[in-house]
């Protein structure tokens, strides 16, 4: 697995990096509506990577009001990109 | 204790509420007039003159917006002198004013009194670092409260684009021209000390807003303010599609409740929404051939052009937003100006706004009881006040918000509004690019709309399609330190604002 | 039953989420021309993940698929028939390449075990297909052909004009082609977005010679579209009329009729039919 990103920081999309790291699955999470929606943002990502089987990586996303399904669509680009095979 | 919107007013301001009018006896101090002005050339001897002590009342007015310069001028003096716990009165603080924030830490202004904040100062004030607290009045609000004796001025200091060897002041003419002075002039006459301060002395004045007989100083510095931050070249509609739809939908509703018709009056504010309302108002009016009496409040080159076109007979202005509404209000005696006492002073008979048909306002948040908050974001943090808002959609015979239902995955409607701005009562129709509510109240408008093409829907039912969009939102719970009152245009208080919830 | 189809970048989340605000009666959500090279794994999963999240609209979904590599255009398949789209937009169609994609289609729908339910979109956008029109529309499971004219026109080396004469023939070809086995005739966008009388005057052209419906790029096109390309509500009355005298007069015994001192006869009838069947459809009738 590689570096990867994927999406924009225009409103209503998000900029998602996914790196590859020694252990454990680490999510960092920017957000205009952070404080609204931080949560949901966590559990839309961290069900990504369950679903995948995925450890020892990290993603990091800047936000900008994305809905979930945008979230989980540049997670999901940016992972393929990185090598990950959905 | 809760008062009518179920909104708690919490201490210190518990018992500022005062509802009477029997002490609108408007007071003029008894000096004013009765002595040659007095010309200066710095703040500093202002200072001294008067002389200006700690714990004293200061006033200005807004119309130089995000390029005032003269209250930084008095803040700095302020500063110098190391006077304390002042009390500010400006009718509005915009960025440009982030200077004041160190004053606030340091307590040498401690109380404010503004009808709209927004920048590094309101940031400061969210976060509880003013003293005494914040009080937000309305446009009308404020007048009533000075000639009611409610807020008394020690030393109005306004700036003023031109002034003439008697002491009369203007803002048609000068490098910073504004336009129209309608917040200057109940501190014009009520304080109990009026400076002018200008950045241009001409021999005389045509007309004069503010006159020398409630002026007693004048002060001539080098520049009262930057000319950009003043007025804005042209204020544009936007191109957005949704903002143009909401516009479009907005003219279809107001034409098939009957309101764009000869003789009618209408008020919109000057952001991308109105600015797109208005200009489609004016194509409806083109292709249907509608004169209206007249368009009032903040007046942009869009409505000039309309007065030039004949489309309204008379503008009424209380501020000018850009150099087409300044040099309109220069030339056209049918732009008029106004000041905020008849624009919008609920116990001024002749305010404006009471012959107003309707009115297009926007919104922060928008609750299920149809209130409005245009004061705080949702997490409390200060980004404006009523301004006129309260005020126009008390008068107003028909209310209607236009906004975009969701922006960046927040819903503009929710549940209950963190800050009440404007009593849900007064808001008569909710426009958005999801569908169109209209207040239960209003089955008169209902009546009109049978049959209509327009999505019309329950408040709730668009809540509840904005939360299937964007997922429901957990907002942390509200701090209980106080920070300031909304004070409605009448006196009574609406809500409690606190501190800002943290989380960003 | 469309009369706009309104062109959506598939890349966008801003402008695909509110895609069911301008009531198109179609969107085009495009992973094609809209959308750069580097980004087409994106769109499509955006779109996917879109469609996934929001499995019903008011409005028929369209997507314009990439057809100039083949490993792309597969996975633009496979997303399409793994969601909500109704119909599937063929970029540069000729009578060749429409028929190898539906066999490729068909194929690739029994390997996912769903039954056929998309309909194709073939653009008409080079020279070839023009004259290759009339063997296009009757490719199986196309329901509608839209002419592409800025890349035609590029084909025939000619620049566009506002006079549009150059593709005057193509637009009556395409109409006719598409009219000989009843399906939607598509006209070409117009793309000076600022010019809403240049829209209506072309769109009522267009409308003129047979054309039923129009693609549009920018929202505030749909508008106007739909006034050119709706019937009146004169003509919808007057065709409640005449099957209100159908009505009567089958209820007299009578074979024969006539209205307004015109007599009446089958291919007028069954246009009136027609006519208020799409009033209905696009709510024309209260």
């Amino acid at each position: 697995m590689k570096m990867a990103t994927c999406g924009t920081y225009e409103s209503n999309d998000c900029f998602v990096t996914v790196m590859p790291q020694k252990t454990g699955r680490t999510i960092q999470i920017e957000s205009i509506v952070f404080s609204s929606f931080g949560a949901q943002i966590q559990a839309v990502i961290e069900g990504i990577l369950e679903e995948l089987h995925l450890d020892n990586i990290a993603i990091a996303i800047q936000d900008k009001g994305a809905l979930d399904y945008t979230i989980r669509a540049r997670v999901l680009t940016a992972l393929q990109r990185a090598g990950v095979s959905l | 204790m809760k008062n009518e919107y179920g909104r708690e007013i919490l201490s210190p301001f518990t018992n500022l509420e005062s509802n009477d009018r029997s002490k609108q006896h408007p007071s003029i101090p008894a000096h004013k007039g009765r002595k040659p002005v007095v010309f200066s050339d710095s703040i500093s001897s202002i200072f001294d003159a008067i002389p200006i002590t700690s714990g004293m009342t200061l006033s200005f007015h807004h119309h130089l917006r995000d390029g005032d310069g003269v209250m930084n001028l008095v803040l700095d003096e302020i500063q110098k002198r190391n006077l304390k716990d002042m009390v500010l009165a400006p009718s509005s603080i915009f960025p440009i004013h982030a200077p004041l924030v160190s004053l606030i830490d340091q307590q040498s202004v401690v109380k404010i009194v503004t009808n709209y904040v927004n920048g590094p100062v309101a940031d400061a004030i969210s976060d509880g670092r003013l003293r005494d607290g914040i009080i937000m009045d309305t446009h009308g609000g404020r007048p009533r409260a000075i000639e009611a004796g409610e807020l008394e001025i020690d030393v109005a200091f306004l700036a003023c684009p031109v002034v003439d060897p008697l002491g009369n002041g203007s803002g048609k003419e000068g490098p910073s021209a504004c336009g129209a002075l309608g917040y200057a002039v109940a501190d014009l006459m009520y304080a109990k000390h009026t400076v002018l301060v200008t950045d241009h002395l001409v021999k005389t004045i045509d007309c004069p807003e503010l006159s020398h007989e409630y002026v007693d100083y004048v002060v001539k510095v080098s520049e009262i303010g930057d000319p950009k931050g003043i007025v804005s070249g042209t204020t544009r509609p936007t191109r957005d599609p949704i903002a143009r739809k909401i516009a479009k939908d907005t003219v279809q509703l107001m034409a098939e409740l009957g309101l764009i018709r000869q003789g009618f009056s209408v008020q919109t504010g000057a952001g991308g929404t109105s600015l797109a309302v208005a200009h489609e108002l004016g194509q409806y009016m083109r292709n249907h051939q509608i004169q209206g009496k007249f368009a009032s409040g903040g007046i942009t080159s869009f409505l000039v052009q309309m007065l030039e076109e004949g489309l309204f007979k008379d503008l009424y202005d209380v501020q000018c937003f850009d150099l087409e509404a300044v040099r309109s209000y220069r030339e056209n005696a049918h732009h008029h100006p106004l000041s905020a006492s008849e624009y919008a002073n609920p116990w001024n008979p002749n305010a404006i706004i009471k012959q107003l048909d309707v009115v297009l306002l926007s919104a922060a948040e928008i609750d299920l009881d149809f209130h409005v908050n245009v004061t705080t974001d949702s997490l409390g943090r200060l980004i404006g006040g009523s301004g006129g808002h309260a005020d126009t959609a008390a008068e107003a015979k028909v209310t209607i918000i236009t906004t975009n239902l969701m922006k960046a995955r927040q819903s503009i409607i929710q549940e209950r509004v963190r800050t009440l701005t404007t009593p849900g009562n007064t808001i008569d129709v909710v426009v958005t690019e999801r569908g169109i509510a209209i207040h239960p109240n209003r089955k008169d408008l209902l009546m009109k709309l049978q049959g209509t093409k327009l999505k019309i829907v329950p408040l709730d039912q668009l809540y509840a399609t904005a939360i299937a969009i964007t997922g429901r939102p957990s907002y942390p719970d509200p701090s209980s330190q106080v920070i300031g009152v909304v004070r409605h245009r009448d006196g009574t208080l609406l809500d409690t604002l606190f501190q800002r919830s943290k989380v960003y | 039953m469309r009369r706009s189809l309104l062109f959506i970048p598939g890349n966008n989340p801003g402008m695909v989420q509110n895609s069911d605000i301008f009531d198109a009666d179609a969107i085009i959500f495009d992973l094609e021309d809209a959308v750069l090279p580097q980004e087409k794994d994106a769109a499509r999963t955006l779109l996917h993940a879109y469609f996934k999240q929001f499995p019903s609209a008011p409005y028929e979904t369209i997507v314009r698929i990439n057809t100039n590599d083949s490993s792309i255009m597969m996975e633009d398949l496979s997303m399409c028939l793994s969601s909500r789209v109704d119909a599937i937009m063929v970029p540069k169609a000729t009578k060749q390449s429409l028929f190898e994609f539906l066999d490729i289609l068909v194929t690739m729908e029994h390997s996912l075990g769903i039954s056929p339910r998309v309909t194709l979109i073939p653009i008409i956008e080079t020279a070839r297909a023009v004259w290759e029109a009339y063997e296009i529309v009757q490719c199986p499971r196309v329901s509608g052909v839209l002419l592409g004219a800025e890349d035609l026109s590029t084909d025939l080396g000619i620049p566009r004009t506002a006079s549009n004469l150059e593709i005057l023939v193509p637009r009556s070809l395409v109409v006719l082609a598409a009219k000989a086995v009843k399906i939607d005739a598509i006209d070409t966008p117009f793309l000076d977005v600022d010019q809403e009388a240049n829209l209506r005057a072309d769109a009522e052209f267009s409308h003129s010679i047979g054309m039923n419906a129009k693609a549009c790029i920018h929202p505030l096109q749909v508008g106007i579209i739909h006034e050119v390309f709706s019937p009146t509500s004169a003509e919808i009355r007057q065709a409640q009329k005449l099957l209100l005298a159908e009505e009567k007069a089958k209820l007299e015994g009578k074979g024969a009729f006539s209205v307004d001192g015109k007599m009446v006869d089958k291919p007028i009838l069954e246009r009136a039919h027609h006519l208020l069947e799409k009033a209905k459809v696009w709510g024309l009738i209260p």
